[in-house]
């Protein structure tokens, strides 16, 4: 019954919480048609996404969320100072492919939206069995370097919140 | 007195982002390479002027704006699309099969490879 109502329980929380920012005021009009939209939103694309994630434990998504944050922040600094300083004959673009652990589409898609916001690299595309995900990096002289870093600081992490 | 000079300097750190961010576009070579610029540096340039924007109006208004942070939201959630589409895109008109490093599993890249499309396969 709760299941038919609420498909994703942290989606309709997730737009409740949007609405109110959106309206920039808590009011209980506010409130009301936040929650008629998280009901009817998720229950209009439950068909679209028939599993439901499962989130182990919040505090590691609060911990992830920031870690991304601060390397976005990190990110910026090193592309601007790729992109100012180094000379273009010594940046050395690189693809490479990353063998992905992962199995919950929710977690590869978070996985491939941090790749692209961190340093130097860009998610590009993903294996026709989903085990694998090219990405480009924009300086890599080693690039074994950037799979180990990347599978340790971000695969391992999003590992334990979803699976 | 404080709370002017923290967002100027805000206003400042975000508008050479920007900047930098629409310099590499121009600079660094090939598609893929441009891609790397306006997806870092552009959150950077905006967010210091959406942060610089909160609290000028905590301080000076009075009020909290929540907006801010929902432009921060959504630039988070499309940004890494945004960027994807065109990886794709690219891949699809410029780059071959070959050129692009094995994918160490069975099966080929997405783009190119149709017939083992996981979401076929499963009957979806």
């Amino acid at each position: 019954m709760m299941r038919k109502i609420f498909p994703h329980p942290y989606l309709t929380l997730t737009l409740v919480l949007v609405w109110l920012a959106l309206m920039n005021s808590i009011s209980l009009g506010g409130a009301v048609f936040g929650l008629i939209m998280g009901i009817t939103i998720p229950l209009m694309t439950a068909a679209y996404w028939p599993d439901r994630p499962r989130i182990n434990s919040l505090p590691k998504v609060v911990a992830y969320f920031f870690l991304v944050l601060w390397d976005i922040v990190v990110a910026n600094f090193t592309v601007a100072r790729i992109v100012l300083f180094m000379p273009k004959a010594k940046l050395q673009p690189a693809w490479v492919t990353i063998p992905l652990d992962l199995r919950t589409p929710e977690a590869i898609t978070l996985l491939a939206g941090t790749i692209t916001m961190t340093p130097g690299t860009v998610s590009a595309d993903l294996s026709a069995d989903g085990r694998a995900i090219l990405v480009h990096c924009l300086h890599a002289p080693d690039s074994a370097g950037v799979v180990t870093e990347i599978k340790s600081r971000y695969e391992a992490r999003l590992k334990e919140i979803f699976e | 007195m404080l709370a002017e000079i923290v967002i100027s300097a805000l206003l400042v750190i975000a508008g050479v982002f920007g900047l930098v961010g629409s310099y590499g576009l121009l600079k660094l070579p090939g598609t893929m390479s441009r891609l790397h610029a306006p997806t870092k540096s552009s959150t950077m340039g905006v967010g210091g002027v959406l942060l610089a924007s909160m609290a000028y109006f905590a301080v000076f208004m009075d009020h909290w704006s929540f907006h801010e942070l929902m432009i921060t939201l959504f630039l988070f959630l499309t940004a890494p699309i945004t960027c994807h589409f065109i990886a794709k895109a690219h891949i699809h008109r410029e780059e071959r099969p070959e050129n692009l490093p094995p994918t160490g599993t069975d099966a080929g890249w997405a783009t190119f490879d149709e017939a083992a499309d996981p979401a076929e396969t499963k009957g979806n």
